[in-house]
């Protein structure tokens, strides 16, 4: 198909927060683009003028664009390395009073609150462990609640579960079904699953660890900014932050606040409330 | 062709390994543009690659992290599990989304971002490889006025990359991979830093 022009992504953009409230308009521009002409063509959509009618006028259509243009692609112990580093390094040194707080920011269909879930099992801290798993489309949060995946993706959860060191079996986690695999829901009992949009709502509360990897890649500076401060404001001292292995924060301001625990794996500890 | 392309964008699967290391053994010190590579990897082995190309290479090669700015004299290469893509604002940004003809980095997608920001000052040379990534983006590229290569399929360890690039358009030049050398040398002389 042909190139969308810049004016209609514009239009698109504007449309989508004017009827459901969801600002796409600091997105990082090449995926974001891309993401558009996915759905466009998926849908085998050729009027964008007819597009963004539908979008003004389905509420139910516009929420299916919202859930397809954001990218809900992940792992299980995605990078090995940077879970062995959580494990070993970070956590043990979290020293928390009541519980262990962890922010998941969005967490997508939630494979990365399981990996987490599973770490705190293998090292006896769930039961201390109060989980904020947030996101901004609900569809992908009903599957994270659910725990139930898709077969196919066990294979490069295992093989990263088994790379981690992982105490015993993956499977040793899930049942299995026809096509799907169904977590244990217990590891998810401790788990708070919330609409969020980082790029308009402020700190859902405090925490001592805040996952948010492969994020931030799809923002631009100003957003990437902006939820950077939400981190800052939602971490207590000497609390950690844990982001994908290429993002960076170092164009960020508020990076000041923090510094740099693993630079392979891009692990942070906040040091300062100043900016 | 323009005087003045500003990157070198160059893809590559199996086969391409020893073109890149006559590339970037060749290539001087102080050469005054961005060369990037998207180049189909191990999506489970993070280190080792980038280390190796830099070894024997004058100019340093580098994974970028997302929004990396592209800076002339440098080479960089795709990180291993992200797409590698060009913003019009002329840096790098990355993406974790759903592999594209199977590839995660999709040459495709290098490709057809860096032409969208860069149009007629981009060049683009697609190397052997056993799949089709990457014929589409370049394709997509040369719409958008980039200067395009194609690796002469007889040249070519494994044909099909460039082989589907050329059933889709007709490429500026189709060179073997020592005329390829000597076409990213002599855009050194037209460039000034």
């Amino acid at each position: 198909m042909e190139d969308i022009s810049l004016k209609d992504i514009k239009r698109v953009i504007d449309t989508i927060y004017l009827t459901r409230g969801v600002d796409f308009s600091n997105y990082a521009f090449s995926s974001f683009k891309r993401r558009i002409k996915r759905f466009l063509e998926m849908n085998k959509i050729r009027d964008v003028n007819g597009f963004i009618e539908k979008i003004k006028d389905e509420s139910e259509f516009a929420d299916i664009f919202i859930k397809e243009v954001t990218v809900n692609v992940t792992e299980m112990f995605r990078d090995p390395s940077f879970w062995v580093v959580l494990r070993d390094k970070v956590i043990p040194s979290i020293k928390f009073d009541h519980s262990l707080k962890i922010w998941h920011a969005a967490c997508s269909t939630g494979e990365e609150v399981y990996s987490m879930a599973i770490l705190l099992k293998e090292a006896g801290l769930l039961n201390n462990a109060e989980i904020t798993a947030t996101d901004i489309n609900k569809h992908v949060l009903k599957v994270a609640t659910k725990g139930l995946y898709q077969i196919r993706n066990q294979e490069i959860n295992s093989k990263n579960y088994e790379a981690f060191g992982g105490k015993g079996n993956l499977s040793d986690y899930y049942t299995l079904g026809d096509n799907t695999v169904q977590f244990d829901k217990q590891l998810v009992s401790n788990v708070d699953f919330l609409c969020h949009d980082l790029a308009l709502d402020s700190s859902p509360g405090k925490f001592d660890l805040i996952i948010c990897r492969n994020v931030l890649i799809y923002f631009n500076f100003d957003l990437q900014e902006k939820v950077l401060q939400t981190f800052v404001q939602s971490l207590s001292k000497d609390s950690y932050l844990g982001i994908g292995s290429k993002e960076s924060i170092n164009w960020c301001r508020s990076a000041r606040a923090f510094e740099e625990v693993s630079f392979e794996e891009k692990i942070y500890r906040k040091t300062s409330d100043n900016l | 062709m323009d005087k003045e392309i500003k990157i070198i964008v160059i893809g590559g699967s199996a086969g391409s390994y020893n073109v890149i290391k006559k590339i970037l053994l060749a290539l001087p010190v102080g050469f005054p543009l961005p060369i990037v590579f998207c180049l189909h990897r191990l999506k489970e082995v993070r280190n080792g690659f980038v280390e190796s190309l830099n070894i024997n290479s004058k100019i340093i090669v580098r994974e970028p992290d997302d929004k990396d700015l592209i800076k002339p004299g440098f080479a960089y290469l795709s990180p291993a599990n992200y797409h590698l893509l060009v913003e019009p604002g002329r840096n790098f940004a990355l993406s974790t989304e759903d592999n594209i003809n199977y590839s995660r980095p999709s040459i495709d997608l290098t490709f057809d971002t860096a032409g969208y920001a860069f149009r007629q000052k981009m060049a683009g040379i697609i190397l052997s490889g056993a799949n089709s990534d990457g014929a589409k983006g370049l394709y997509s590229a040369f719409k958008n006025g980039a200067y395009t290569i194609v690796q002469d399929p007889d040249n070519a360890s494994f044909k099909a990359m460039p082989m589907e690039a050329l059933k889709l358009f007709k490429p500026h030049q189709t060179l073997s991979d020592d005329e390829i050398v000597s076409f990213i040398n002599s855009l050194s002389s037209n460039n000034y830093v």
